[in-house]
């Protein structure tokens, strides 16, 4: 077994204890931990990406001393590997640029606890990204919503808390229903190792026992994770979630956090149930109606905002909307058009949330547009990167959100003539109304500012980019210049990985 | 129909659920939500425990020197509840303390009152 095979054990073990270890320290070292450790975590996944790509196959991890159908399993391929690497980067860059706004707006004994919980978030993300049983899943995907909150509350007025408890109220439905189909799962199969649940489903479909307990199980599942993951009828929680949250946690919450439901979804669509067999049960048309409609109505719903942060909050409804259609969509290309929109909206969506925050600063801390009008004047820098993000939202070619669009057109093909339709359909009103609010926000922040007064007591500012703002925003528009230009590669990439991820 | 009376644990349990999904959908106080939440997953564990018994056996812990595999259940079961409780236990805290914040600012446990509140918040601003 070769040194590399334990890096996904180690990422996990260091993000988890140097969450530990940050409860007791100083904020000042907690931080320095915080930072190294996702650099640790970056390094390993990058290392642990070369090393899959070359061996061209996936690995079993034994964790403990109890061999395959008994003990615990990490497994890692291509893809595994591609997303820890990319979630782990994009929470690098969240971090270090919002390292300013957690000095200033968390009470400085409150910030450790605050590094704790973006610790124990990479952790559990890491964890639901590389396991191979579905009761640690779980418990993984209560250590996310645990550690969410608390980056949603950091924030101590009215507004964050509100937001918190909404979140977690939504959560606990999602993760109860969850629960109780993997109990169920559990039940039918007595396995809890994904590789031997698949073994089991195989032998259940074909023999056509238990069909409907099975499609029972598989459908609380998948709504649970839908839940949590806010796909359209129940994403009530994230604009105030997103909205009114510090910077950083708003752009791990929607670049990252909700990913990580999607990824263990997928895992359980592909891995532990088989494609087939989910197609069977018709779940994956109600993954595409509601995918559909949460591309349209969250969109609706980002023209009527008024406050820059809540409109981009919408806009993840309406992008979570996508990548559901693309598991919707019932093909193999829709699933790889969806995992590379899972990559496009990450970087772009933390992109979109740092320059805005950039852009309210400079105007006097007012999140509303009339307010933020030549902000990105005032502001050069977060004025371009955000001019960018939204280009990339809205489709234009070069950039990824062009890419994942084509790709689910592409896809769409492959699928019945009604599906293609209302596919093609949905894309081209998705991307109007996307055009409506983004560009609508990017002239606004042009335009030449007023001279009547700002409705807050705030008052405008020239900006100062720290350096490490600064490249931030330059590594996340060539981040996303190459997600767009180099895409070829990268859906290979994705193709291998899916095929021995399934 | 017969199949509701033989499994009678199943059934408790579902029942349980729908209480514990319905309260923490629909209710207004919060306290009731978490209490809501905390049936809901006991509900679960109940369904767990209950699929896990196999009538006549004993708990697999060897005492009187019997190893034969046909006389214990399946440890695993009762091993997933033990881990549910833990995790629902800590959930059930940081929501108790999400509502103690809540009350101290609103005065209320009421979530309709309390979105009132922090609508007209949100407009004054």
């Amino acid at each position: 077994m070769s040194f590399v095979q334990n890096f996904p054990f180690f990422s996990i073990i260091i993000a988890m204890f140097s969450g530990i270890i940050s409860s007791v320290l100083p904020a000042k070292a907690a931080r320095r931990l915080c930072t190294a450790m996702i650099t640790a975590v970056v390094i390993m996944s990058g290392c642990l990406l070369i090393f899959t790509v070359r061996t061209g196959e996936s690995f079993n991890y034994m964790m403990g001393h109890f061999p395959a159908p008994w003990g615990n399993e990490i497994r890692a391929g291509v893809l595994e590997a591609a997303m820890a690497l990319f979630f782990s980067v994009i929470m690098l860059f969240s971090i270090i640029s919002g390292l300013g706004q957690i000095k200033e707006e968390i009470e400085s004994t409150k910030q450790s606890l605050y590094f704790v919980m973006v610790n124990l978030l990479l952790s559990s993300l890491l964890a639901l990204i590389y396991t191979n049983d579905i009761f640690t899943a779980y418990v993984f995907v209560e250590i996310n919503t645990i550690a969410a909150c608390g980056l949603i509350m950091v924030r101590q007025n009215g507004h964050a808390i509100v937001a918190a408890v909404r979140y977690m109220v939504m959560s606990l439905i999602g993760s109860g229903m969850l629960l109780l189909g993997i109990i169920l799962m559990y039940d039918l199969t007595g396995q809890l190792l994904i590789e031997y649940i698949r073994d089991e489903v195989e032998i259940l479909a074909a023999s056509g026992q238990y069909t409907v307990p099975l499609t029972v199980s598989i459908a609380l599942m998948g709504i649970g994770l839908s839940i949590k993951s806010a796909l359209f009828p129940f994403s009530t929680w994230v604009p105030d979630a997103y909205g009114y949250s510090i910077t950083p946690s708003a752009s791990i919450l929607s670049s990252l956090v909700s990913k990580g439901y999607i990824f263990l979804l997928l895992k359980i669509i592909i891995r532990m149930i088989g494609f087939d067999v989910i197609k069977d049960t018709k779940i994956t048309v109600i993954f595409f109606v509601y995918g559909v409609l949460g591309m349209i109505i969250g969109s609706v719903n980002a023209i009527r905002e008024t406050e820059i942060r809540r409109m981009v909050a919408f806009s993840s409804i309406a992008q979570i909307g996508y990548i559901y259609m693309g598991f919707g969509l019932g093909v193999e290309a829709g699933i790889i058009a969806s995992v590379f929109h899972i990559l496009s909206h990450a970087a772009t969506k933390s992109l979109l949330f740092i320059s805005s925050s950039a852009l309210i600063k400079v105007s006097g801390d007012s999140k509303k547009f009339k307010d933020l009008r030549g902000s990105g004047r005032r502001n050069v820098l977060a004025g371009v990167t955000f001019t960018v993000g939204s280009l990339s939202m809205v489709g234009i070619p070069l950039l990824s959100g062009f890419v994942s669009k084509l790709l689910f057109a592409e896809a769409s093909f492959r699928s019945d003539t009604l599906t293609m339709v209302i596919t093609l359909f949905a894309l081209a009103v998705s991307t109007l109304l996307n055009v409506i609010y983004f560009l609508r926000t990017v002239i606004t922040i042009y335009m030449p500012q007023d001279s009547c007064p700002l409705s807050g007591s705030g008052v405008l500012t020239k900006a100062k980019n720290p350096p490490v703002f600064a490249a931030v925003c330059v590594a996340l528009i060539a981040l996303n210049l190459f997600l767009g230009m180099m895409s070829e590669p990268i859906v290979n990439l994705i193709k291998s990985g899916l095929s021995m991820f399934g | 129909m017969g199949a509701l009376f033989t499994n009678i644990e199943e059934v408790v349990s579902v029942i349980l659920f729908g209480i514990g999904f319905t309260t923490l959908m629909f209710h207004k106080n919060l306290l009731k939500k978490i209490i809501a939440f905390d049936i809901m997953d006991a509900s679960v564990y109940l369904f767990l425990t209950a699929k896990g018994y196999i009538a006549g056996r004993a708990a697999p812990i060897v005492v009187d020197g019997v190893t034969d595999v046909s006389a214990y259940i399946n440890p695993i079961p009762s091993g997933l509840v033990l881990t549910g409780i833990v995790v629902s236990v800590s959930v059930s805290a940081i929501m108790l303390s999400l509502t103690v914040r809540l009350y101290k600012r609103y005065r209320t446990l009421n979530i309709d009152e309390i979105m009132m509140k922090y609508r007209s918040e949100v407009l004054s601003r």
